[in-house]
């Protein structure tokens, strides 16, 4: 697999978002915040992290990839194109009749999906099943990363999950909780307050790692730290921005669960030309 | 076309075995897991309740115990599958379906994976419990799913065969017990495929269509029946879905009169299920016995039975009313 700079991370996250606009745009529908914050985690993810073969999704010693918080599939199916998976005009297809990529991911219809999502609090729980099965095939050297809402925790499937995961020490799953604070009837603390966060996790049985999940660097040494620690599961809360790249969707809750129009479009994609360049001469 | 033999055991003898459902998935299981390694089961803190003891027992590595989290159960379940397994998730139907039904939607059925979703005491069998525990909407939230297959036995000797057979299965499938001791009229020679209605008895004056512990009085009822002249066809329906159409229209077709007797709700059931086939393909005038929009209770399952109009008796009177009403008698 071929070894990036950062600087090659980074342009690569910028088009991942820019690609994120640009299908969500197309589609007419869609979350915006989520995959857009996410775009540092998919990029260190498909990038770095993840041992995967996309001309061969099913590959069998492959590291397993599960989105528990399916409504950003967005990101996903964009940093799979980007990857080499599929070509990148199909992404203009999402959410279209007979398309591959449909509004939430659907494992048969699209190679590289592990799981099929979008009601939420189901993700960490299928990852057990697949830590226990990879477990019973001796195949502990593959890991698997789940990556989370954070207004998804307000699921009790995931709690359920959290205890057992420690009961049967599951080392080789790492979740990473988008934590970017919004869910789509406003922030996540108005809405039901999910903190402290770090404390009912490691309550659970989990080492929890905290970083800035908009700093790739942060993120692929996060998931290094966390292949490390053999003791516990490890939960990465990734702190991000959502909508981050594009101003005026920073922070702003309502574009949790709407897409762009046109003229929102070229703005976001205008700012997001700006910022790549912003990090070639950030680099030079 | 010649029947093929059905091998039935001696049913209407006053000393027919009594055996539990349950007891017959549990053995099934135990074979299942020695048969193919692939076999793992996950019970939510009832594994002898669901007889998955045996297995858990021969099988230590490849047994889950999840605690009482039923969600938690099938979801963890379709992750194995994932992985190549073949998962036995058990609990009672009354959660497992009842609680994790969307879990079983999205993570087993709109995911295609084989998980195998076992709901024990399911029905008024489940008797002193009461309502809670009573699950009698299980096969209609089951049947809905596309994907998913639906197996009732009728005794606990076809819920072993309807075990293994699940465990061959690629597809989602639920499978339905009940808690106490029932007459086994099958043998081990019987024969029990997915997909497949038996005709027990034949006949041609009425058709008595049944699935699991309902079959057996549906048989007691056409001997007594036969004894008043009235020649009632058995058809044994464990596969609820797919529903073997043929089957049913055939003897439809010959009777001209079906009821159909379940421990479910009568709306999504068997009964809806029968209604289906015979609204679309052959009109015949049709009763269905079982529950009828309301609620279970506490009590023994004989006395259930009975106070819910579900016994020998209630078919015979059921079939009198029906050939009457449409002036075949």
């Amino acid at each position: 697999m071929k070894t990036y700079t950062l600087e090659e991370l980074e342009q690569i996250a910028c088009t991942i978002r820019k690609d994120i606009i640009s299908m969500l745009e197309t589609a007419g529908s869609g979350h915006s915040a989520g995959p857009m914050g996410l775009a540092d985690v998919f990029t260190a993810l498909y990038f770095s992290v993840l041992k995967h073969d996309p001309k061969n999704p099913d590959w069998d010693e492959r590291d397993i990839l599960v989105l528990s918080n399916g409504h950003c599939v967005p990101v996903r199916y964009a940093a799979m194109a980007e990857a080499g998976y599929f070509s990148k005009t199909e992404l203009q297809t999402l959410r279209q009749l007979g398309s591959r990529l449909q509004g939430h991911p659907e494992r048969t219809k699209l190679p590289g999906l592990e799981t099929t999502s979008g009601p939420l609090g189901c993700g960490l729980s299928q990852a057990i099943g697949m830590a226990l099965g990879l477990r019973l095939n001796k195949q502990l050297h593959r890991w698997i990363y789940v990556v989370m809402g954070d207004g998804e925790l307000d699921e009790g499937n995931n709690w359920e999950a959290a205890m057992l995961a420690s009961k049967y020490d599951l080392h080789n799953i790492v979740g990473i909780i988008d934590r970017n604070n919004i869910q789509i009837d406003g922030p996540t603390e108005s809405v039901v307050p999910l903190e402290d966060l770090r404390l009912k996790w490691e309550a659970f049985g989990w080492h929890v790692l905290e970083i800035d999940g908009n700093d790739i660097e942060a993120i692929i040494d996060a998931c290094a730290m966390a292949r490390a620690i053999v003791e516990k599961p490890v939960m990465i809360i990734a702190h991000t921005i959502p909508g981050k790249g594009v101003d005026f969707m920073e922070y702003d809750f309502h574009w949790h669960g709407v897409a762009p129009n046109h003229e929102q479009a070229m703005k976001a994609l205008h700012e997001l030309r700006t910022l790549q360049g912003r990090i070639r001469s950030e680099h030079e | 076309m010649s029947k093929p033999e059905l091998y039935l055991a001696k049913y209407l003898s006053k000393d027919v075995e009594m055996v539990p459902i349950r007891k017959g998935f549990g053995e099934g299981l135990k074979k299942a897991g020695e048969l193919d390694d692939r076999v793992v089961a996950l019970c939510a803190d009832l594994t002898e309740s669901v007889q998955m003891h045996l297995f858990r027992d021969s099988f230590p590595d490849r047994f889950f115990e999840v605690g009482i989290a039923e969600q938690n159960l099938v979801t963890v379940g379709s992750g194995l599958a994932a992985m190549g397994k073949i998962p036995f998730v058990g609990s009672y139907a009354a959660f497992n379906p009842g609680r994790n039904w969307e879990q079983i939607r999205t993570t087993v059925c709109l995911n295609n994976q084989p998980v195998k979703i076992i709901g024990g005491h399911a029905g008024l069998y489940t008797g002193e419990d009461g309502a809670t525990h009573q699950a009698l909407e299980d096969i209609a939230l089951m049947r809905v799913l596309p994907n998913m297959v639906v197996v009732v036995p009728g005794d606990s000797v076809e819920a072993e065969k309807a075990t293994l057979a699940i465990a061959k299965e690629k597809r989602p499938c639920y499978l339905r017990l009940a808690r106490i001791a029932s007459p086994v009229f099958t043998t081990k020679d019987t024969p029990f495929e997915i997909g497949k209605a038996y005709v027990l008895e034949s006949g041609r004056d009425i058709t008595i269509i049944a699935t699991g512990t309902m079959t057996h009085p549906a048989l007691m009822a056409a001997d007594k029946l036969f004894k008043d002249g009235i020649d009632a066809e058995v058809v044994h329906v464990p596969t609820i879905k797919p529903i073997d159409a043929i089957t049913i229209c055939e003897s439809a077709k010959k009777t001209g009169a079906v009821i159909t007797i379940e421990e479910h709700q009568i709306a999504g059931g068997l009964g809806g299920a029968v209604a289906e086939v015979l609204a679309e393909e052959c009109p015949t005038p049709m009763r269905r016995m079982g529950i009828k929009d309301r609620f279970g209770e506490s009590g023994h399952p004989d006395e259930l039975l009975e106070h819910f109009g579900l016994t020998a008796k209630n078919i015979i009177v059921t079939a009198h009313e029906l050939l009457t009403s449409i002036g075949k008698q």
